[in-house]
């Protein structure tokens, strides 16, 4: 058995719901929000609802940086590959994420742009070494997993002094997310938080203790099925103890700090901004980076003289309530019927990690048969 | 090819290609000497057969009894070789599977070859040549074809599209419409490794193993599955869109649902791990030598030891069960037990960001 299907195996996943029935008290519920997208994308996948018992409800979070983000930054984005002639360097899942009026990067390339997808920031600074004459926008998105490789993309531009290289950046920070959705020292019906591992190794544990201070348990969790019951455990657990704190099931490299390295080239590049629109949760303060003074001449926004116009979500879509945890995507009148992951409408349906395109992709088959009767 | 040569070298050029450092230029595709000698050095001498050797602008071939079988596919592919093949041998296999599906023996086939300006001869010779010899080894001749050649920057480096001529025996037809309710569902093999080869090859990625495509020819494969359970009532080949593609829509075309077993579903092991890094779903991952079938329960045991006992279907498996369903799911039972839908992927799959 190799190590990924030992984190898929049916007997530990039993045993595991075995425990959490055992640990559930009856008179009470549990609402555990799993922060991350790829923690909703694998919660779908692998049903892991239909093995909990009915007191435990997952929450959907706002952890998805391709749902969060608002059409009028793609609007940016597509603008500077149409009108502007550049080259658009962009991660893969970006390519189908609306703007207004449904223009989408992919139909930007088919309209003419030059829109090249990469797997990291060193292919798109390899493009600007190999087209010199042309200028190249690498656009970064992503919370502080992706952010390093743009930080360091910055420093390495800087010190090639790369002429034809700028970021648009719209890289996002986590915690100022959490707290809006949790509202800020509100009372709150969430018991607790699954944690998603990859971010915490950058950012580190310290982050999410005052959360823990306010109630809400936290535990940093993997992204195997394994990783996820485990999480609802032990989460569980601490609810029942009302002992509420940070636990780490991720890995021995999480540590409360981080990763320094990582976290002083984003605080050397990138410092945090002051209010950044994001889809479904509005102008939140200090909760994205920006592209700092000393790297202002790799500032796409600074360089072609970009100027931010809000777009209003589409309406009839509920994403806002979505990506808070307050409905459920079935609860959307346009769910399955006009919003589909072929032709989505809202931000949730868009990314694979967002909680209308997994329950439409894995969990369509509990819905009642009406629901979505166009694609069936 | 089809445009008429005359047989004596010497008639069109002093000296002949130079495989090693020249470049298809717009000569070649212009109909004059160039392009004679070109069909005459590279793709006559490599296809090397007596209906090609007849020089005619259409093949003349005996005709075989059954009905006549005929598929076209274009092959476009970045980049042009990629592990365990390249665009030639593949334009032969997928052509090949796409007539065995139907049950026939695949006869004959044509290509067409558009080609970019600038496209280095030592490449072009390899692909031909890659091509000859998979023709070669399924016992299937290019017997007609053609060559244009476009300006730098109108194709990527080349297309190929062949197309194939068989015949099926009277009596044999599979079609997606007559699974039935209770139909056991085969695999051949493992999946996903030819888009992960791809993927592999064009993003520069390496991973602990060598990732190689699994193009191969399963008419063979085919042939002996037909001989011991002639009640098959579909065959298909899981290409671009993977299995969860193509079980959709052989659930849409015959109105019933499919339940599949996650565990029950060969992957090899460099696969999936490759599908986790990049956030990718192998259900939905192209194959080039893999089948699915489709046969009445009685027969899957037998049907499958005929798969297991061919070098093509060695991995074979017995993955599901066809049932009713007013709306034509395809289901998967996952390893913890739980069901989900198994659905069409949107748009080509693309790397996730985190
Ligand atoms: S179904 Fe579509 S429109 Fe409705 S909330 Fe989800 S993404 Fe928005």
């Amino acid at each position: 058995m190799n190590l990924i299907e030992q984190f898929r195996d049916g007997g530990l996943a039993h045993a595991l719901c075995d425990a959490i029935a055992a640990a559930c008290r009856p008179d009470r519920d549990y609402r555990l929000m799993e922060v991350c997208g790829g923690h909703t994308h694998v919660i779908a996948r692998y049903s892991l609802e239909d093995l909990l018992p009915p007191q435990v409800r997952l929450v959907h979070g706002p952890g998805c940086p391709v749902c969060v983000l608002p059409a009028g930054r793609i609007d940016l984005a597509i603008g500077l590959a149409l009108d502007r002639g550049v080259i658009l360097c962009t991660y893969g899942d970006m390519m189908r994420v609306p703007g207004s009026h449904r223009a989408t990067l992919t139909r930007a390339r088919a309209a003419g742009a030059d829109i090249r997808m990469v797997l990291s920031t060193l292919d798109a600074l390899r493009i600007a070494h190999e087209n010199p004459a042309r200028e190249v926008v690498f656009l970064g998105i992503g919370f502080e997993t992706t952010a390093p490789a743009t930080a360091v993309a910055l420093k390495v531009a800087r010190s090639e002094a790369l002429a034809n290289f700028s970021v648009l950046n719209n890289h996002l920070l986590t915690a100022p997310a959490l707290r809006a959705v949790l509202g800020e020292g509100d009372e709150t019906t969430l018991d607790g938080l699954i944690a998603p591992g990859h971010v915490s190794t950058i950012i580190g544990t310290r982050l999410y203790d005052e959360f823990a201070e306010r109630g809400q348990g936290v535990y940093v969790a993997g992204f195997e099925p394994l990783d996820l019951l485990e999480a609802v455990l032990l989460l569980i657990r601490q609810i029942n103890d009302r002992a509420p704190r940070v636990d780490n099931g991720y890995s021995r490299a999480l540590t409360a700090e981080g990763n320094p390295r990582a976290l002083a080239a984003m605080a050397e590049t990138m410092p945090e901004r002051r209010g950044f629109e994001w889809r479904g949760l509005g102008i939140l303060a200090d909760s994205a980076t920006q592209i700092g003074e000393d790297f202002a001449a790799f500032d796409a926004e600074r360089r072609f003289d970009l100027c931010y116009e809000p777009v209003p979500d589409p309406k009839s879509c509920i994403c806002a309530d979505i990506v808070r945890g307050a409905r459920r995507p079935e609860a959307c009148k346009l769910f399955g019927t006009v919003c589909t992951p072929d032709d989505p409408i809202g931000p949730c349906m868009v990314s694979s990690e967002g909680a209308c395109a997994a329950q439409w992709r894995f969990g369509r088959h509990r819905l009642a048969p009406t629901a979505g009767a166009v694609a069936a | 090819m089809s445009e008429p040569i005359t047989s004596k070298r010497g008639n069109f050029a002093a000296r002949s290609l130079d495989l090693e450092a020249g470049r298809v230029d717009m000569n070649h595709g212009g109909g004059g000497r160039a392009m004679a000698q070109l069909v005459a050095e590279l793709f006559q001498a490599e296809f090397n057969n007596p209906f090609l050797a007849q020089g005619n602008d259409a093949a003349l071939l005996p005709s075989a009894a059954g009905q006549l079988v005929m598929t076209t596919d274009a092959y476009v592919v970045s980049p042009l070789f990629f592990p365990g093949g390249d665009i030639g041998s593949l334009a032969v296999h997928g052509t090949i599977n796409d007539i065995a599906m139907v049950g026939a023996r695949p006869l004959y086939l044509s290509a067409a070859f558009v080609i970019e300006e600038g496209l280095p001869l030592a490449d072009l010779a390899r692909i031909v040549a890659s091509m000859a010899r998979a023709s070669r080894e399924a016992g299937v001749p290019v017997v007609t074809g053609d060559t244009k050649v476009v300006e730098r920057g109108k194709a990527d480096g080349l297309f190929i599209t062949t197309t194939g001529v068989g015949t099926v025996p009277e009596g044999i037809i599979f079609s997606g419409d007559r699974i039935r309710s209770g139909d056991a569902i085969l695999l051949s093999g493992s999946i996903g490794d030819h888009g992960v080869a791809i993927m592999s090859a064009r993003e520069g990625l390496s991973f602990n193993a060598p990732i190689e495509s699994d193009s191969a020819a399963l008419h063979d494969l085919v042939t002996a599955m037909i001989a011991a359970v002639p009640e098959i009532r579909c065959l298909r080949d899981p290409t671009r869109g993977g299995l969860a593609a193509t079980l959709n829509e052989l659930a849409t075309q015959s109105e019933l649902g499919f339940v599949i077993e996650e565990t029950a579903i060969p992957i090899n092991p460099v696969v999936r791990g490759a599908c986790e890094i990049l956030g990718l779903d192998p259900l939905g991952i192209a194959n080039e030598g893999k089948l699915i079938a489709f046969c009445p329960p009685e027969h899957a045991a037998m049907l499958l030891s005929v798969m297991q006992a061919h070098p093509l279907g060695r991995d074979a498996a017995i993955i599901g069960t066809a049932g009713q369903d007013p709306r034509n799911f395809v289901r998967l039972r996952t390893s913890l037990g739980t069901e989900r839908v198994v659905d069409w992927l949107f748009g080509s799959q693309l790397p996730r960001i985190c």
